[in-house]
C-alpha cells in the first residue's frame, strides 16, 4: 500500500486530549480481558490496535462508547466521563462513530435511510438536510448510485463503505473501527481501506482494530500490541515492526507477516 | 469487481423448457408407482360418493325461498332458514326498525378497513379518520343522541358485536402485547417480573375461565350499586388474554435480531425507544407477521365464546334461531351459513398477512 500521507506532528497537549483511560479492567466471568489499560488519545491522532484473538483489542474499542461496561478505572471521553449515566452514554456516542466487522447496517431501510436515521432521530436535523448529507458522504465513499438500494443487495465491500458512510453522517470526533475488514472477501479489503486512509487524510481521530499491517504502516501514527488484556507493546509503526522489543510481538508478526 | 465485469460474466444461456402434455402430466403426477395408482382411484371412488350427494342435496333439491312447512316436504337443503332469520341472526335483539344502524356501522368498519389495506393512506389524517369513523359506529350503535333512539347495550348482539370484539381486541391486544415482549425483555427486575407473571399466569388459564371471572368473580370486587358493563367486561378479558399470546410471539421475533443491530443502533446515539422503534421493532415485527396473525384469527373465532356470559355473538343467535320450533332440525344450512361468515373474514386476514409480507419483502 504506497500512500504519500504525511504524517504530521501530533500535538500532545493536555488541552489535545479527546480519550483518556486510565487504569480500566474488566472482566467476562473469570476472564480477566482488560488488565490495567492506559491509552491517552489525541485530537487527529491515528491507532492501530493489534493482536493475536482474545487478547481483547475489540473489548477496549468497545468500551470507549459503552458497548461493553467496564468494572474498574475511568474513562473520559471528549472530557466527560462514561458512567451508568445514561445521558451521558448517549452525548458520548453522538460524538463516537463505529464501524462493525459484519457492518450491521439496518436490513430494513434504504442506504439514504441507513445514513440519515442517526442525524434526523439523535442531532434532530430536518428530513431533507440529513438526506442531502448523506448524499455528499455516499459519494465521498464511491456509493452514491446505490443509495435507493437495501443492504442485502449491495456486495460486502460496499455495505462496508455505507457502514463507515453512516458513522461520518453524525460527524464524530472519533471513529473506532473493529476489525473492519475482516468480514470481507480479499477483493474487497482494498475498497474499504482506500476510504479509510482518505478518511485518515482529512485529519479525522481513528482507533482501528486490524491485522493489515500495510494499512497500520501508512496511516497510524502509533501501533498498540495487546495480549492477554494488557497493552504490551506501544510504538511508531516503523519501529513497531523493524524493531520489536518483546518476544511475544516478534512471535505475533511473524506469524502475521510469513 | 467493475460493474461491468459483473455484467459479463451473467450468462447469456437460460434454463431449458420442459413442456410436456395433460395424459403425461397425469401418468408421471397420479399413477407413477403402484402406491401412487392406488391411492389415486381410491380418492377417486372417495369423491364420487361425496361430491354428487352433496350437490345434489345442496343446489338440486334444496329450496332457497320458502316456508318452514314447505321445507319437510323436500330431502334437499333448506337454505330458507337463512333468508327468513336473516335479521335476527346477524342482529340479535337490536330493535327491529333500528336495524339500519348496525348495518351502516358495520358497513362503515369494514370499509375503512379495506381502505387502511393501502399503506399509502396512511398519513397525518390517517389517526383522525379513524377516530371519527369510530365514533360514529359508537353513536349508530348506542344512539342517545342526535335524535337517535337510544338502544342499550344488552340489546346488542350478532355480527356486530362479533366483528366489534374481535376488532377492538385484536388492535388493543397487540400493542399490549409488544409492550409486555419487550418488558419481558426488560433488564429492569421489576418490569420484567411483572410482566413474565401477567404472560405465564394469562396462558395458563383457558379463556373461558377468563370471561367467567369478568363476569361473575369480579362484580364480587366492585363496590354496591357499581355495574361496568359485560360487553366491556367481555372485551377487557380478550384484550388480556389475546395480548399475552402475542407477547410470546413478539418476543420470539425480539430474539431472532442480531446483536448486532442493537449496537448498531446504540453507537449512533439512538436512546432505547428510538433504537426499538426505528431498528427493532420494524425487523422483529416483520419476522412474526405470520404467527401474529394465527393468533388474531384464533382470537376472532374464540370471541363466540361469550355464549358463555350470555352475550349473544353471530353464533348464539343462529343456535336460537335453530331453538324456533318451526325451524327446528335445519342445523346443517344454519351452521355452514356462519361457517361461511367466520371463514370470509378469517381468509381475508390471512390473506391480507400474506400480501403484507409480500410488500415489505419479509
Amino acid at each position: 500500500m504506497d500512500t504519500d500521507l504525511t504524517k504530521e506532528s501530533i500535538k500532545r497537549a493536555p488541552e489535545n486530549k479527546i480519550i483518556e483511560i486510565d487504569g480500566l479492567h474488566k472482566w467476562f466471568g473469570d476472564l480477566h480481558v482488560l488488565n490495567d489499560i492506559h491509552l491517552t488519545v489525541y485530537k487527529g491522532e491515528r491507532i492501530v490496535i493489534c493482536g493475536p484473538s482474545g487478547s481483547g483489542k475489540s473489548t477496549l474499542i468497545r468500551c470507549i462508547n459503552r458497548l461493553e461496561e467496564h468494572h474498574k478505572g475511568k474513562i473520559f471521553v471528549d472530557g466527560i466521563e462514561l458512567t451508568n449515566n445514561l445521558k451521558n452514554i448517549e452525548k458520548i456516542r453522538e460524538e463516537v462513530g463505529m464501524v462493525f466487522q459484519h457492518f450491521n447496517l439496518f436490513p430494513h431501510l434504504t442506504i439514504v435511510e441507513n445514513l440519515s436515521l442517526g442525524p434526523i432521530w439523535v442531532r434532530k436535523v430536518p428530513k431533507k438536510e440529513a438526506e442531502e448529507t448523506a448524499m455528499v458522504y455516499l459519494e465521498k465513499v464511491h456509493i452514491a448510485e446505490q443509495a435507493y438500494k437495501y443492504p442485502g443487495q449491495l456486495s460486502g465491500g460496499q455495505q462496508q463503505r455505507v457502514a463507515i458512510a453512516r458513522s461520518l453522517c453524525m460527524k464524530p470526533k472519533v471513529m473506532l473501527f473493529d476489525e473492519p475488514t475482516s468480514a470481507l472477501d480479499p477483493e474487497m479489503v482494498k475498497e474499504v481501506l482506500d476510504v479509510m486512509i482518505a478518511l485518515a487524510e482529512e485529519g479525522m481521530t481513528m482507533l482501528v482494530v486490524s491485522h493489515e499491517m500495510g494499512f497500520a504502516k501508512s496511516v497510524a501514527h502509533r501501533v498498540l500490541f495487546m495480549d492477554f488484556g494488557r497493552i504490551v507493546e506501544e510504538n511508531t509503526p516503523d519501529e513497531f515492526f523493524d524493531h520489536p522489543r518483546h518476544e511475544r510481538t516478534k512471535l505475533f508478526l511473524s506469524q502475521i507477516l510469513h | 469487481m467493475t460493474e461491468s465485469q459483473k455484467h459479463s460474466i451473467q450468462t447469456t444461456e437460460g434454463a431449458p423448457v420442459i413442456r410436456i402434455g395433460a395424459l403425461q402430466w397425469v401418468k408421471s403426477n397420479l399413477f407413477n408407482g403402484v402406491f401412487n395408482s392406488i391411492l389415486t382411484i381410491v380418492m377417486l371412488f372417495f369423491l364420487y360418493k361425496v361430491i354428487p350427494p352433496f350437490v345434489k342435496w345442496a343446489f338440486i333439491d334444496s329450496l332457497w325461498l320458502s316456508s318452514a312447512a314447505q321445507c319437510r316436504t323436500v330431502n334437499g337443503a333448506c337454505w330458507s332458514i337463512i333468508p327468513a332469520n336473516i335479521r335476527f341472526i346477524i342482529f340479535g335483539f337490536y330493535p327491529h326498525e333500528l336495524h339500519w344502524r348496525p348495518f351502516l356501522a358495520m358497513i362503515m368498519l369494514v370499509s375503512l378497513l379495506f381502505y387502511s389495506k393501502n399503506r399509502n393512506h396512511w398519513n397525518k389524517y390517517f389517526g383522525y379518520l379513524w377516530l371519527a369513523g369510530l365514533f360514529i359506529m359508537g353513536l349508530l350503535m348506542k344512539g342517545g343522541l342526535l335524535g337517535l333512539t337510544a338502544v342499550e347495550s344488552d340489546q346488542w348482539g350478532g355480527l356486530p358485536l362479533t366483528l366489534m370484539l374481535s376488532f377492538f381486541g385484536m388492535f388493543a391486544a397487540y400493542p399490549l402485547g409488544v409492550l409486555l415482549a419487550l418488558g419481558r425483555r426488560s433488564k429492569m427486575p421489576a418490569i420484567k417480573t411483572i410482566c413474565i407473571l401477567y404472560i405465564e399466569l394469562i396462558r395458563g388459564v383457558p379463556l373461558i375461565s377468563l370471561l367467567f371471572m369478568s363476569s361473575v368473580l369480579f362484580p364480587l370486587f366492585l363496590p354496591e350499586g357499581l355495574t361496568i358493563n359485560k360487553i366491556l367486561r367481555a372485551q377487557v378479558a380478550i384484550i388480556l388474554f389475546t395480548a399475552a399470546y402475542i407477547a410470546e410471539v413478539v418476543r420470539g421475533g425480539l430474539q431472532a435480531i442480531m446483536r448486532g443491530q442493537y449496537e448498531a443502533a446504540e453507537s449512533l446515539g439512538l436512546n432505547y425507544v428510538q433504537k426499538m422503534r426505528l431498528v427493532v421493532l420494524p425487523q422483529a415485527l416483520k419476522i412474526v407477521i405470520p404467527p401474529s396473525v394465527g393468533i388474531l384469527i384464533s382470537a376472532f373465532k374464540d370471541t363466540s365464546l361469550v355464549v358463555i356470559i350470555a352475550l349473544y355473538d353471530v353464533l348464539k343467535t343462529t343456535k336460537a334461531t335453530l331453538a324456533n320450533p318451526s325451524w327446528m332440525g335445519f342445523s346443517p344450512e344454519a351452521y355452514i351459513f356462519v361457517a361461511l361468515i367466520y371463514f370470509l373474514c378469517c381468509y381475508s386476514m390471512s390473506n391480507y398477512s400474506r400480501r403484507l409480507e409480500k410488500e415489505l419483502h419479509a
